[in-house]
């Protein structure tokens, strides 16, 4: 590894790490506030700008209101970092490092543009082109649980300590429904590598929307009998990032009106403003990785990405930036669609959101993967296993479904 | 006391799936946003929106004009129109005050004056304004009708002493009322 790859790596780290993803998390911090109050018929922060007329101008230019978010974290900076008395320091100073760190690290396998090319030199536009992509973002993402849980236990305070073991076990309880729900994608790329996948979503139309690129491997009514399962997997993967990223509908760790702040409860300054970041990370990271998944990732689609790939000033080719665009406008029509849903959606009682996890959610997965499985192998078998594998799998489901309906627990019925 | 035991209601399929409440919820915050966007809220108009939801914003748009009949604001003394000062200081505003906003040091009128027969005038009427809480019992219990509450609502200082209104200040927001005058009055 000579001097000039190592310079690539660094520049790409610096560039697609703390360029183009941590701006992302006051950009969201923003959206989540203006687009929280036009929902809710508001104005929202729209004032903040740069102050020209401080400097002697005439005007000042309130670019409504897209500083706000800086302002907020220079407020934060500013105030006291008070440590209470009570805590254990060693952990309680950790916790925030490794809330926001995870998240950080999974931007590495999230490939962000097609591979651009110059005098002759092709660069992917991905930090770390891994061949165990999601699996990575996976053991490293749950890794910032610990943050949580570190953070309620050594506040050492009785609502910040609920916040920390709920969140544990709601972590731990959608890892599982997160894991399954996406082997059936990963049956039907035959790959592990989020690069890979997005290239044959690029040219084979992508998991939600296979529209284009029909080939004899890849037939349309393939592709369509495959959307089923897609489907299922998109939403379970979806819910249990939301529930992941401790997002509305599933923030029970630090639900206000039931824990004060939750696990934060005892921070303040900088260490909050890391959890913050850490939340609003996770959330950026899991938009993009639901993204690269099932839609296309950096993909244009309708067959524009080899038209694309090829553009072309002399030997630079720059197809790989507009793909870049399109990855971070389909990124941040997703972050719109988790900060819709966090103001949409009442959050779930404690136990509802056990149950989703464990009865619904892991049940529903582990069917899908078989379902998946029988409709990759399909054109292989012959009709009489495709037969057998149908029939066995609607008896796997009905039995599944009568055993969560008779575990359920009726409720007493009351005497008048 | 009878007791009433009620039954949780039984959910049947779709509300178990809750996936049509969440659709519906989707549809119900979107077309607020869209709403809000065009300027079309509910209420936008009465509320004098600013045209993004209901909301008037502030320095640039004012409530001046839209404030009711009934609105209480700063409490002030008023002049008569001749100019005289209604106020007899009486001292009665500053007894019912349920903050005690208000301080009056009174004083007699010399027996020279045209005006002897009313006795007393204020020397000094200080309203505190970061004590008073605009409930207009002070214009309800004055005999004179010499203290109103105005519309003034943008009450701010710098400092503590900018906030209590003097004599002096409250005659500016004052100004004059013409109307009924009691004790005043030479025919009375």
């Amino acid at each position: 590894m000579d001097i000039l790859q190592i310079a690539i790596i660094l520049v790409k780290i610096v560039t697609l790490t703390f360029l183009v993803v941590l701006p992302l998390v006051p950009l969201s911090v923003y959206f989540e506030r203006r687009f929280s109050a036009i929902i809710q018929d508001r104005v929202g922060p729209n004032r903040v700008g740069i102050p020209f007329s401080l400097l002697g101008f005439k005007k000042d230019f309130h670019l409504f209101g897209l500083v706000q978010p800086i302002a907020d974290g220079l407020k934060l900076f500013l105030k006291e970092d008070f440590t209470p008395d009570h805590v254990r320091k060693a952990f309680y100073w950790m916790a925030p490092a490794l809330t926001v760190v995870p998240a950080l690290i999974t931007v590495c396998v999230v490939p962000f543009g097609s591979p651009i090319s110059i005098f002759g030199h092709t660069e992917k536009l991905v930090i770390a082109d891994l061949d165990i992509g999601p699996l990575f973002v996976f053991s490293v993402a749950s890794l910032s649980v610990y943050g949580i849980t570190l953070a309620g236990w050594s506040s050492n305070s009785k609502f910040p300590f609920i916040g920390g073991v709920r969140s544990t076990a709601q972590m731990i309880s959608y890892e599982i429904a997160l894991g399954l729900s996406i082997v059936p994608v990963l049956m039907y790329y035959g790959d592990l590598n989020l690069g890979t996948i997005v290239k044959q979503q690029a040219d084979h139309g992508w998991l939600l929307l296979p529209l284009w690129g029909h080939d004899a491997t890849h037939t349309l009514s393939s592709k369509l009998l495959f959307w089923f399962p897609a489907a299922i997997a998109f939403l379970i993967f979806t819910i249990s990032i939301f529930a992941e990223t401790n997002r509305m509908p599933f923030d029970l760790p630090e639900c206000e009106t039931e824990l004060v702040g939750g696990y934060h409860t005892e921070y303040s300054s900088m260490k909050f403003a890391m959890f913050f970041m850490g939340e609003y990370a996770a959330m950026v990271i899991g938009s993009a990785l639901i993204i690269t998944l099932f839609l296309g990732g950096w993909s244009i689609g309708f067959g524009l990405d080899a038209v694309v790939e090829k553009l072309h000033i002399g030997d630079f080719y720059f197809g790989g930036f507009i793909h870049m665009g399109c990855f971070m406008t389909k990124l941040l029509a997703f972050i719109l669609f988790f900060i819709l849903v966090r103001w949409t959606v009442p959050r779930f009682r404690y136990d509802q959101l056990m149950k989703l996890g464990w009865v619904v959610f892991f049940e529903a997965a582990l069917i899908n993967v078989f379902l998946a499985a029988l409709i990759v192998a399909a054109p292989q078998l012959q009709t009489t296993i495709i037969g057998i594998g149908s029939v066995l799998l609607v008896i796997l489901t009905a039995a599944v479904i009568w055993v969560a309906k008779v575990s359920e627990e009726q409720p007493k019925i009351l005497r008048a | 006391m009878a007791v009433v035991k009620l039954q949780r209601p039984k959910l049947n399929f779709g509300e178990k799936i809750y996936f049509g409440a969440l659709i519906k919820g989707f549809i119900l915050t979107m077309t607020h946003a869209v709403k809000s966007l065009l300027g079309k809220s509910v209420g936008a108009e009465t509320l004098a929106s600013s045209g993004l939801g209901v909301t008037m914003q502030f320095p640039e748009q004012r409530w001046d004009d839209h404030l009711p009949e009934y609105y209480r604001g700063a409490p002030a003394l008023v002049t008569d129109e001749q100019g005289r000062e209604r106020c007899v200081s009486c001292q009665l505003c500053e007894f019912i005050c349920p903050p005690k906003a208000i301080k009056i040091t009174p004083s007699e009128i010399p027996s020279d004056d045209p005006w002897a027969k009313v006795e007393k005038r204020p020397l000094e009427f200080d309203i505190d304004m970061i004590r008073c809480i605009y409930c207009g019992m002070c214009e309800e219990v004055c005999p004179e009708q010499a203290i109103y509450l105005r519309k003034d609502y943008l009450i701010t200082g710098l400092k503590r002493a900018d906030m209590v209104h003097n004599k002096k200040r409250l005659y500016e927001i004052g100004g004059t009322r013409v109307g009924l005058v009691n004790k005043w009055n030479e025919l009375k």
